[in-house]
């Protein structure tokens, strides 16, 4: 008899742990499957989570009560606010993360999840059945043993078909000093499944013993005390600075001397690198005409000498790479204790997803993080959430969380894995997101744990505290809704022009000249209020104007997102649309009209011959 | 299936020659059935049709057009027959019969252009322009637009706002890494140039004006000869005439063509108090028609004249009454006296208020979204670049309206291939 659960994870990374965090807190009985069971956590490439974009699927997902956001609180060792001067909406929270903290914070977390069972094993191949084997049953570990489930989640990183290069060598695995695993790997190949190559890479690690600092821009953490997570501590470990530096004209002389035995340009690598992070050698030959490449100097931990030169990641040979750090400001002492590599990698092609990450053509399948052709650990978190979450209602029979791309970052990147795949790593950007004058950090909760709470995916400590806050928001809006006049509110101290105007309170707040000092001189009733509840608030003011601007489009994109198309539709069929489009139509299945419209390439023309073609359909 | 449709292309029979235009994807088998075997693709040839009994219909000049590379991005068959209307409904008959085909709703054709992405949207405007053309005016502006002049326009302005929308993307996303051009001076200006394009675009006289003529508006008090010149400007007696005060009572309208130029002549009853309710309603439709004037012919005391942005003082019947001071041409139309004189001057005016040739002239559905690029545009002088970023997105999707859809995809083209980013 195997062992029987409702949901089988595999993997223990970003996407593996929130996949089995998320469907354990739905109360699945959840197998998290990983090779070593002191991995799970690992944080395998840069010590940093968050950014731009990145920090708001961080917040998101903390939002849904997932894991990412505590433990990189419990775990962070500087705290930068990206972005500070712009916007609240492209404000990106970023913290450099101690590892052996990190991982620590994982596991406690994932041990207070009574029904989550750590398995230490290797999947070796998926147990099938159903009709012509397209339904999932369950798991084999390379030792024999057979695990049931009604789902699987496989969240594996970059373990299909991986290779690392250093210079002109290269080895199979999947990260330095673990295997890769293959036989599962030969499974999937054989579901027939759109597969494509891409590569990622790493920087060399140097000794920050060998650093020298003190010529060198010093970066400190944030003195204003924001967290990821309102839940949890706050700030508990101490805080380290980072340094900058740059590379020079010498740099770049020795990586072009070095360039003949670059796998990447010696034509080894065939992957598709990410066009955002390249490496140093990709940018000083597309970007020749620069000077030089800033370079962030991260400390790795509080335990450790490790430094991660953040924006030199290179593949070149072991000679090249030592030269090339040496010549740069700061570094000419330095040693190198792990040398930079670069990963190739297969992915399977998003668009044989639907939007709950589940592989259309296997029923119970589930894929998460690199696996779908993304990179960074908060995109793999954030699908392990949504992965996690779709198996377990897909196991309970329950309606599982839509995210919506008008409602959440999360949306937006699984819109468009789904609909335009990954012709590159995907990395999150707060410029994929149309509508993110309303998708901020700081308004995460407001946006999604509500949602969440309804999907069952949220546990007792964060409702108690979603409650409050929404309570509290609830008493801001009711205090706000008095008419005053531009005198009144001068007269109370606020910076503005007295010029008879008369508007609600909340609609002054949206000036910048009245501040929350002048919220709580006209409502002192407000003063127990946090702080961040009533900055949110001013912030959603001062955008209120925009988003109203908005919302006639949001209506149009959801009624055109209503339009549902048939999932067999056989778009090669329908007069006028290009064989490109036809392909991509194919391999994106859109399920609405309203996604069709956004597969790249579609024009407004294809999309009307679209819906009058569905439409000539469903009459017929 | 799609359906295929047929229909008579050229105009009402009887005519010289008939053109039946059938498209669709049985539009090979319909020609097969009428005319044997298809034709080499886009060659003429002559054959007889016959219908589905064998009898004879006429002997005409057929064409094959295979799809998609056709007018209408389907297969399609043209049918070059006598233009009797006999030999027509003949015809038409016989198609109705085979399977599958049905006669076209009026625009289908260019409908199916469109929705197969022959055409965009602008462009089948400009084809419905230039079908509806009676003018050389007319008929020279549809032709620019249907030949994507608009869409070209709309197109420059959208590469500049995406490559604006590029640069403000990359200070938002990777402004504190280091690495990108933190200048937001270059975005700025582009914007500003789109902002400046749209507004002289918008500036310049509408396309509606084109197509509906100009509206040339006669009115002043009762008996002041306004029908008499408004049937003399029109060449017919459109107007009932006579001595008594009031005689005109409803706005009459007579679209004419003065030097190619298109106008809408509308006569008015007299301005007056009058205690005939006929005619108060009379007095409050010329009230309504003379807000709605382009130009305003005035047939009374100059000095009561109506405020009006292009007003023409006219002292008619200058034959009896003598040449009046304050007017800007007297005429007599028993005499002659004065209309050439007033024919050139109201083409004057007219040609100010019409779209030069070589002007783009663009409808309400283009104003509409080019309003609101412009609105989208006027936001983007926001300092804060998030809400300049905002402007610009705004403006790209009202442009996008206009002829296509440019996504978040096309702007992240720009911005990678633009700048060098680094992590």
């Amino acid at each position: 008899m195997p062992d029987s659960f409702d949901i089988i994870v595999v993997g223990g990374g970003h996407a593996g742990t929130e996949a089995a965090a998320a469907a354990a807190r739905m109360g699945a009985r959840v197998a998290l499957v990983s090779m070593r069971r002191d991995m799970i956590g690992a944080m395998s490439c840069n010590p940093a989570i968050g950014g731009l974009g990145k920090g708001h699927l961080v917040r998101e997902v903390d939002a849904c009560d997932g894991l990412i956001a505590r433990a990189a609180d419990h775990a962070a060792i500087h705290y930068r606010m990206l972005n500070a001067s712009k916007g609240a909406a492209v404000q990106g929270p970023r913290v450099q993360a101690d590892r052996v903290r990190y991982r620590a914070a994982i596991h406690e977390l994932l041990a207070d999840l009574p029904s989550l069972e750590i398995v230490e094993g290797e999947a070796a191949s998926l147990r099938l059945g159903g009709p012509e084997g397209r339904r999932v049953k369950g798991l084999v570990l390379a030792d024999g043993r057979m695990l049931a489930a009604r789902a699987v989640v496989l969240a594996t990183g970059t373990f299909l078909n991986a290779r690392l290069h250093f210079g002109m060598r290269h080895v199979a695995g999947g990260r330095v000093g673990e295997g890769a695993s293959v036989p599962l790997a030969e499974q999937l190949r054989a579901l027939d499944l759109p597969m494509a190559r891409l590569k990622t890479g790493t920087p060399p690690r140097l000794d920050g013993r060998t650093i020298d600092w003190a010529a060198l821009d010093r970066q400190e953490s944030d003195a204003d005390p924001w967290t990821m997570s309102p839940l949890g501590k706050g700030r508990v470990a101490p805080q380290l600075f980072c340094a900058i530096s740059r590379t020079n004209a010498e740099t770049h002389a020795i990586i072009r001397g070095g360039l003949d035995r670059s796998p990447l340009f010696a034509g080894v690598i065939e992957g598709q690198g990410p066009r955002y992070c390249p490496s140093i050698e990709d940018k000083v030959v597309r970007f020749g005409d620069r000077d030089g490449h800033q370079i962030f100097l991260e400390p790795e931990g509080l335990d450790t000498h490790l430094v991660y030169p953040n924006g030199i990641s290179t593949s070149l040979p072991e000679d090249v790479q030592i030269a090339l750090v040496r010549s740069i400001a700061g570094l000419d002492r330095a040693e190198i204790v792990q040398m930079g590599y670069a990963v190739e990698y297969d992915h399977i092609d998003p668009r044989a997803l639907d939007s709950g990450l589940a592989v259309r053509a296997m029923e119970g399948l589930f894929l998460a993080g690199q696996i779908n052709g993304t990179t960074g650990y908060e995109e793999a978190a954030a699908q392990g959430l949504v992965a996690g979450m779709s198996a377990a209602a897909f196991a309970g029979g329950t309606q599982p969380m839509r995210f919506d791309r008008t409602e959440s970052y999360i949306g937006v990147m699984i819109d468009d894995l789904t609909l335009h795949g990954a012709s590159e790593p995907y990395r999150m950007l707060t410029a994929r997101a149309e509508y993110r004058l309303r998708l901020r950090a700081d308004n995460a909760p407001t946006r999604l744990t509500g949602a969440a709470i309804a999907a069952g995916m949220v546990g007792p400590e964060r409702r108690a505290w979603f409650e409050s806050r929404m309570a509290a928001r609830q008493r801001l809006e009711e205090a706000t809704t008095e008419r005053l006049s531009a005198d009144r509110m001068a007269d109370t101290g606020a910076q503005v022009t007295r010029d008879g105007s008369v508007r609600s309170l909340g609609e002054w707040l949206r000036f910048p000249g009245v501040g929350a000092d002048t919220l709580l001189a006209l409502r002192p009733a407000l003063a127990d209020i946090d702080g961040d509840i009533i900055a949110e608030f001013r912030t959603d003011a001062h955008y209120a104007p925009y988003l109203a601007r908005q919302e006639d489009e949001i209506q149009r994109l959801k009624s055109d997102d209503g339009i549902a198309l048939p999932a067999d539709m056989d778009f090669a069929g329908i007069p006028g649309l290009s064989n490109e489009m036809v392909e991509r139509l194919g391999k994106a299945r859109p399920s609405s009209i309203g996604a069709a419209g956004r597969v790249r390439g579609v024009t407004p023309a294809a999309l009307a011959a679209i819906l009058v073609h569905a439409r000539r359909r469903a009459a017929a | 299936m799609t359906s295929t449709i047929f229909a008579l292309s050229s105009g009402s029979p009887p005519a010289a020659i008939g053109v039946i235009r059938i498209s669709g994807p049985r539009a090979g088998a319909a020609l097969e059935a009428l005319a044997g075997p298809l034709p080499a693709p886009r060659t003429a040839a002559l054959r007889w049709l016959v219908d589905a009994r064998g009898d004879r219909l006429d002997r005409a000049l057929i064409l094959w057009f295979p799809g998609p590379r056709t007018a209408t991005g389907e297969d399609l068959a043209e049918l070059h027959v006598h233009g009797g209307r006999a030999v027509v409904a003949a015809l038409q008959a016989a198609l109705g019969a085979v399977d599958g085909l049905r006669p076209a709703e009026p625009g289908e054709f260019t409908r199916r252009a469109f929705a197969n992405g022959v055409i965009d949207l602008a462009e089948a405007e400009g084809l419905g322009d230039l079908l509806a053309a009676e003018t050389e005016g007319q008929r020279r502006h549809a032709l620019a637009i249907a030949g994507g002049a608009l869409s070209r326009q709309v197109e420059a302005w959208q590469q500049a706002i995406l490559e604006a929308s590029a640069r403000i993307e990359a200070i938002l996303d990777f402004g504190d890494e280091g690495d990108v051009d933190a200048d937001e001076a270059r975005p700025r200006a582009i914007a500003d140039g789109v902002a400046a394009g749209i507004a002289r675009l918008l500036a310049a006289p509408p396309a509606e004006r084109l197509r509906d003529g100009v509206r040339v508006v006669l009115a002043g008090p009762p008996n002041a000869g306004k029908s008499t010149l408004f049937n003399a400007l029109a060449g017919r007696e459109a107007a009932i005439v006579t001595d008594i005060p009031g005689t005109t009572r409803d706005v009459i309208e007579a679209p004419i063509v003065l030097a190619g130029q298109p106008i809408l002549l509308i006569d008015t009853a007299g301005l007056r108090d009058g205690d005939d309710p006929v005619e108060r309603i009379g007095v409050a439709r010329a009230e309504d028609a003379l807000a709605g004037a382009d130009i305003l012919l005035w047939l009374g005391d100059p000095g009561a004249a109506p405020d009006h942005p292009d007003l023409i003082r006219i002292g008619a019947r200058c034959d009896a009454t003598g040449h009046r001071a304050g007017v800007d041409l007297s005429v007599s139309v028993h005499a002659g006296e004065g209309m050439d004189r007033l024919r050139d001057l109201l083409i004057d005016h007219v040609r100010a208020l019409l779209p030069r040739e070589a002007d783009l002239a663009v409808n309400a559905r283009q104003r509409a979204a080019l309003e609101e690029a412009l609105e989208g545009l006027h936001l983007a002088t926001s300092p804060d670049a998030l809400l300049f970023a905002e402007g610009l997105r705004l403006a790209r999707v009202a442009l996008d309206r206009i002829t296509g859809r440019a996504g978040i995809e096309d702007m992240l083209d720009g911005l990678f291939g633009r700048f060098c980013i680094g992590k």
